[in-house]
């Protein structure tokens, strides 16, 4: 009985930090976004624009390591992609909370669990499905 | 049209969407994508794209308040995140292969479906028979109720993971946190009480969202200029709306959305038939 408290006291320790992560990890990628939002504006506010064709997206938006330069080179459109991959990083990164939190539970079928859900993510984002 | 004029009259329809979608419990996301592709002729692909990450960001915003009233049960969610995520690298490599006409009909009968959901009125109920893959994969827990813990079990667990599968594959494909097929799966196949089901569904909706995320990010389906005022809009919403709902409940107000979102769902059906989207 004792071990289950233990375990309850720890779940709960757990859920707080993955509480406050999700929340600054949404915060501050919306911080990013409307950044990289008015950077983008400002310069291209005045062009005209039409999204009904499909037309993919240039490096600029889609390859990490270009995102990253243009940002850098403070271009608005790859600012907001930053703040867009902050976000997606959030969720990821409270899975990978969770595995610390079940091995310092040594609670091993779950560390498994985690990482297989982590191996799936990583399949999806090193796979080539983007092409 | 000048992209400072398309921003602000996306912003205030994602702030809409998001409001509707809080307060129908039907998510930003499946009011978003009618909204964009058939009022402002958003392509499809770029309208799903925009959705998805304002999907992350609603279920992570509010899964930070859930995760710390301590009902969500993160080990049934880890566990069927598995099957989550696998079902929306499924569903995002489809979303290149099959036609958009197919992927707008699909996406219409599952707004309707999600519409009538939240409809239903949904009884507490508590699971008191055992199960042994549930007690192996210790998926039975406790949840905080006017100040008791209240002990429930969970059942049928290969089903509610193949379930989980299918929802995973069509939030890949349609850029939608699918939190109705979620709820058949949890409330209906497993037998989880449905507070405990909500919060858990919410929580799973995140990572399953990113999954496909990062493969949609790839192949350009998430257009910065657009993706920043609906993600922005969508999270303004929803949190406007989550607000409200704690005050109003009321019940024609949730006829009359599930009738607008029905109607929206219609006109995505016969522009998919009519292949004119």
């Amino acid at each position: 009985m004792k071990k289950d408290t233990e375990q309850l006291e720890g779940d709960r320790d757990i859920q707080l930090f993955i509480g406050s992560l999700l929340r600054w990890g949404v915060l501050l990628s919306m911080a990013v976004v409307i950044f990289g939002g008015i950077v983008y504006l400002y310069r291209h506010g005045q062009t005209t624009i039409d999204y009904s064709q499909f037309k993919g997206e240039p490096s600029l938006t889609t390859r990490f390591v270009d995102i990253i330069d243009g940002a850098f080179a403070f271009r608005g459109r790859a600012i907001i992609q930053v703040g867009i991959i902050l976000l997606i990083a959030t969720p990821i990164a409270r899975v990978l909370t969770s595995a610390i939190g079940f091995i310092a539970e040594k609670d091993y079928l779950y560390v498994a669990i985690t990482l297989i859900v982590l191996a799936i993510i990583m399949v999806s984002m090193l796979g080539g499905f983007g092409g | 049209m000048t992209v400072l004029v398309l921003t602000l009259i996306i912003l205030v329809g994602a702030y809409v969407a998001g409001l509707v979608g809080s307060l129908t419990g039907l998510g930003g996301g499946v009011v978003i994508i009618p909204l964009l592709s058939i009022l402002l002729h958003v392509n499809i692909h770029y309208a799903i794209g925009a959705s998805l990450v304002s999907v992350i960001a609603t279920s992570s915003g509010s899964a930070a308040a859930y995760v710390k009233e301590g009902i969500t049960n993160m080990r049934l969610g880890m566990f069927l995140e598995i099957a989550t995520t696998s079902g929306a690298i499924t569903g995002a490599v489809m979303a290149k292969y099959l036609p958009v006409q197919y992927i707008a009909i699909l996406f219409g009968v599952v707004l309707i479906f999600s519409a009538a959901m939240s409809l239903i009125k949904r009884a507490e109920y508590i699971e008191r028979k055992k199960s042994k893959p549930a007690e192996m994969l210790k998926l039975n827990g406790t949840y905080p109720s006017n100040g008791e813990h209240i002990a429930y079990n969970v059942t049928n667990v290969g089903g509610g993971f193949v379930m989980m599968i299918f929802a995973g594959a069509m939030s890949g494909l349609l850029g939608i946190g699918s939190g109705a097929l979620k709820v058949v799966a949890m409330d209906g196949i497993m037998r989880v009480p449905f507070k405990v089901s909500t919060t858990t569904s919410n929580f799973m909706i995140g990572v399953t969202a990113a999954a496909s995320a990062v493969v949609y990010l790839q192949r350009g389906y998430i257009d910065p200029g657009l993706a920043m005022p609906v993600v922005i809009g969508v999270l303004l919403g929803a949190f406007t709306g989550s607000k409200i709902l704690v005050h109003s409940q009321s019940k024609k107000l949730k006829y009359f959305f599930a009738i607008v979102v029905t109607i929206l769902a219609v006109q995505m059906i016969y522009k998919g038939i009519s292949g004119t989207l």
